[in-house]
């Protein structure tokens, strides 16, 4: 059980500016700004939820990991994961929790995988038996067999984050925070990380913290999404609840010959290349029927398809009405 | 002490992937201190003694202080690099684990190749024991045992300090060298021959005169005082209040996490 | 030449960024030359007829050593090109229409250069002030003065041009590490960083006068304190210039030979 309740956070920097005068005077004295990191962030997450947290760069969601993995302690609010406030109780709280830094390795990079397990099961003082019986278990899932004694260095990305799961899995955490697992892997590696996210939460229990700008992760992982953008939550929804907000937005691809087609209102041009255009309909104020009678009253329509926002398109929108 | 020596197992596995380079360090770092011996073998040659000091006396000093600073470089190097660990998010990974931090960080980074250094001071050890003059009963063998092993806490406390300060800034730390490195590099004569204030600032500020000076006058026998050998003792409390500043940069990185 | 002196002024700015850096690096050099020179003293009141110069010449040797030592630090290497040798980048580094010797060259030159602009100044006011024996005292002459500063750019990029043969012989070596801190502290023992050069044996000194060793630091200093004067002084500069001339001829030509490995070898 995860609650957050109106988590604060702002940060100090130092200015730096340009320029040969600007370096002197820096010499001198520096200017700070404060960022509000996290505006009062307040969620829950219940056993073996899995949630996507999703927002642009800078919006907060490492903060917000780092407070409930007790590296940061909020400015104000409250935090308490599993009856324990993180950062009063730092030791007995990661002992219950897995986390994995998609961007660093938590592998010792010359010596084989296998040694670091080693290692991570002193760390964390797993018993010989459950250390074994998951070790075994996340071979056979994350397909690592041989893998384990290469040197980490000589892996490649995927077989690399492949490892960086297992790692931090050896110690069966009860909740699992994952930052951009899948960043940066091929398609094959995405999808049998996601596989295996899936199978963990579902056969373990254990709870899922996901943040990811992939979302295609988001759609074949989450069902319950949590968008933050400027420190504040936007949004806490399923995914379905966001796709019937997006509804009233529906594409249009059209390949044509002529000169073009002019919008009017509730039909919007987002790009066209000659003799190929997208447009998206706004399905409150013009229906999709008639969309299509307009433009095929413009042009001569050679090929026409009509699809629903994806889920990246809907988060973009969502930016766009939250202005972020 | 069992997960340190697994760490430090791990860490010795993978210096050893690169054998040719770490032979080559090691090489490099003992004459890195090979030339500070030379350099006071051309001083003692052109004026015999300094303040009454022999050159086997001063080697004995230099050889006490290499030792005790190369063996905190090698096990305590960890926070000698720590803005590197705090830059590259790896303390973030540290606390993420539930173990001790100080444990963690000083196991990241064991520095085996700083055994050329070690090395060395056990070379000119060896050179000094017999050279030096100071017949060796059991209490001037505790002494040196002190010294060393004072040494090793005082250094390791400024490491400490070294590494606190990198919660605050990662900018301008240089200034700790004067302490560890210069400590090392001055502590090859005995600091009485700075002057007063100085062997004053090093008694009462940074206490390394206690492990160095005041025990070094009872090894040859300048002094009959058994609180001169005992000093050392002292100075390794120092590594308490190095010890609460690391608490309060803690608190700080928590409270910013920069 | 202009994108050089762009590139060179980059590099100048970046460096006078670091402003506590410098402050602290002033503390430290000001502490470090103070512990100098009253070790020297311990050494002298006992002797002082064996000591080489006068301690008034060598205090103001000392002061110098400390503000211009990020000039002739030879512990400083960039890590940018370090990198790039060691992992192969290099490779990209040649597509770019510039000399590869020259840049590193200006690069080395312009991060030494804030460095010492930065901590220079303080250093030698605060040491003017200091009570005799150990403050810094000005040239003898005008003249002296304006020899020590010609000097000094020599001494400055003989320097760099020998640690510039260092660089090249990363090509070549597969403990880049090894070799740096090994051809480190010998640089450093013998350029005179360590102890100063008129207080090594006679025999081995008159040897690393006429080698480039003691081309880079001492030379200027010497010149300063006024133990080299009139037309010795002038002969250590003609040294200097031949010693520079000498070490970029070999350094280009080593660069030359070391990239074309490079290549061939696919990086």
């Amino acid at each position: 059980m995860i609650e957050l309740k109106g988590i604060c956070k702002t940060f100090k920097t130092a200015k730096r500016n340009a320029g040969f005068k600007e370096a002197a005077k820096a010499l001198f004295k520096k200017e700070y700004s404060c960022i509000k990191a996290l505006d009062h962030v307040s969620f829950s997450v219940s056993d073996g939820e899995m949630v996507g947290y999703i927002g642009p760069n800078g919006a907060g969601k490492s903060s917000t990991i780092k407070i409930m993995s007790g590296i940061l302690v909020p400015d104000a609010g409250e935090c308490v994961i599993n009856g324990r406030i993180p950062w009063k109780d730092r030791i007995n709280h990661v002992k219950e929790i897995g986390v994995v830094f998609g961007q660093r390795s938590q592998l010792w990079w010359d010596v084989p995988v296998v040694d670091s397990f080693e290692l991570l099961k002193d760390i964390y003082k797993v018993s010989d038996q459950e250390f074994h019986k998951n070790k075994d278990v996340l071979t056979e899932l994350l397909d690592l067999g041989e893998i384990l004694r290469t040197p980490a260095r000589l892996l490649s990305l995927g077989q690399r984050m492949r490892c960086e799961i297992a790692a931090s899995l050896l110690h069966s955490p009860k909740i699992l925070f994952l930052d951009e697992p899948t960043i940066g892997l091929d398609a094959v590696s995405k999808v049998a990380i996601r596989g295996f996210i899936k199978e963990m939460n579902k056969e373990k229990g254990t709870t899922v913290i996901l943040t990811t700008h992939d979302m295609q992760d988001i759609e074949a992982l989450t069902e319950r999404i949590l968008l933050i953008g400027k420190g504040r939550i936007l949004l806490d929804g399923s995914l379905s609840e966001l796709k019937k907000r997006n509804e009233t937005y529906k594409k249009l691809t059209v390949d044509y010959a002529g000169k073009g087609v002019e919008p009017i209102p509730g039909l919007t041009i987002v790009n066209s290349v000659e003799g190929h255009a997208q447009m998206t309909v706004d399905t409150r104020i013009l229906s999709v029927s008639s969309a299509i009678s307009h433009i095929s009253g413009q042009v001569d329509v050679t090929d026409l398809s009509v699809s629903g926002a994806t889920a990246e398109e809907m988060v973009v929108a969502l930016y766009k009405e939250f202005s972020i | 002490m069992k997960l340190y020596l697994k760490y430090a197992a791990i860490l010795l596995k993978s210096q050893m992937q690169y054998k040719t380079s770490f032979f080559m360090t090691t090489l490099g770092q003992f004459l890195v201190s090979f030339t500070v011996f030379l350099g006071m073998y051309f001083m003692f040659d052109r004026f015999q003694a300094v303040e009454g000091f022999t050159f086997s006396e001063v080697l004995l000093c230099f050889s006490i202080i290499l030792t005790s600073y190369s063996l905190a470089e090698c096990f305590v190097r960890g926070f000698d690099t720590f803005s590197g660990i705090i830059s590259n998010g790896e303390f973030d990974r540290i606390m993420v684990r539930p173990r001790n931090e100080i444990l963690q960080v000083l196991a990241s980074r064991i520095e085996f190749s700083r055994i050329g250094r070690l090395i060395q001071g056990i070379v000119v050890f060896i050179y000094a024991i017999p050279a030096s003059g100071v017949i060796w009963t059991f209490d001037k063998i505790l002494t040196v045992v002190l010294m060393v092993v004072g040494g090793f806490f005082v250094f390791s406390g400024l490491y400490i300090i070294y590494a606190s300060l990198c919660f605050f800034t990662t900018e301008g730390l240089e200034f700790m060298n004067i302490f560890t490195d210069g400590g090392k590099e001055f502590g090859k004569y005995p600091f009485s021959i700075y002057g007063e204030e100085v062997l004053k600032f090093f008694t009462y500020v940074i206490p390394l005169a206690l492990f160095q000076y005041y025990p070094f006058m009872y090894l040859i026998g300048r002094t009959d005082r058994i609180t001169n050998m005992l000093l050392p003792i002292l100075g390794m409390l120092f590594i308490l209040p190095c010890h609460l500043f690391w608490r309060i940069g803690i608190r700080h990185y928590k409270s910013t996490g920069s | 030449m202009k994108k050089y002196l762009s590139f060179f002024r980059i590099r100048f700015i970046y460096g006078l960024q670091y402003r506590a850096a410098a402050y602290a690096g002033v503390a430290t050099q000001f502490a470090w030359g103070g512990m100098i020179l009253l070790m020297f003293a311990a050494f002298y009141k006992n002797s002082a007829n064996v000591f080489p110069m006068t301690f008034k010449e060598l205090s103001s040797y000392i002061w110098l050593q400390q503000a211009f030592l990020a000039l002739f630090m030879s512990w400083y290497f960039d890590n940018d090109i370090m990198s790039s040798i060691v992992n192969g980048n290099i490779a990209y580094e040649l597509c770019r229409p510039i000399d590869l010797y020259l840049m590193w060259f200006l690069k080395n030159m312009a991060v030494r250069a804030s460095r010492v602009v930065l901590r220079c100044a303080p250093i030698l006011l605060v040491a003017f002030f200091l009570p005799e024996p150990f403050k810094m005292s000005l040239p003898n002459s005008l003249l002296e003065g304006a020899l020590f500063l010609l000097s000094l750019v020599t001494g400055f990029i003989v320097l760099v041009a020998f640690s510039m043969l260092i660089y090249i012989t990363m090509f070549y070596t597969i403990s880049p590490v090894g070799i740096r801190v090994l051809a480190v502290s010998t640089l450093e023992f013998l350029t005179g960083a360590i102890i100063p050069l008129p207080f090594f044996p006679e025999g081995l000194k008159k040897v690393l006068l006429i080698l480039p060793f003691g081309s880079m630091q001492n030379t200027p200093f010497l010149i300063y304190t006024g133990v080299l004067s009139g037309s010795e002084a002038l002969q250590s500069i003609f040294l200097q210039v031949i010693w520079f001339l000498l070490l970029t001829f070999l350094g280009k030509r080593f660069m030359k030979h070391a990239l074309a490995k490079t290549i061939v070898q696919g990086g």
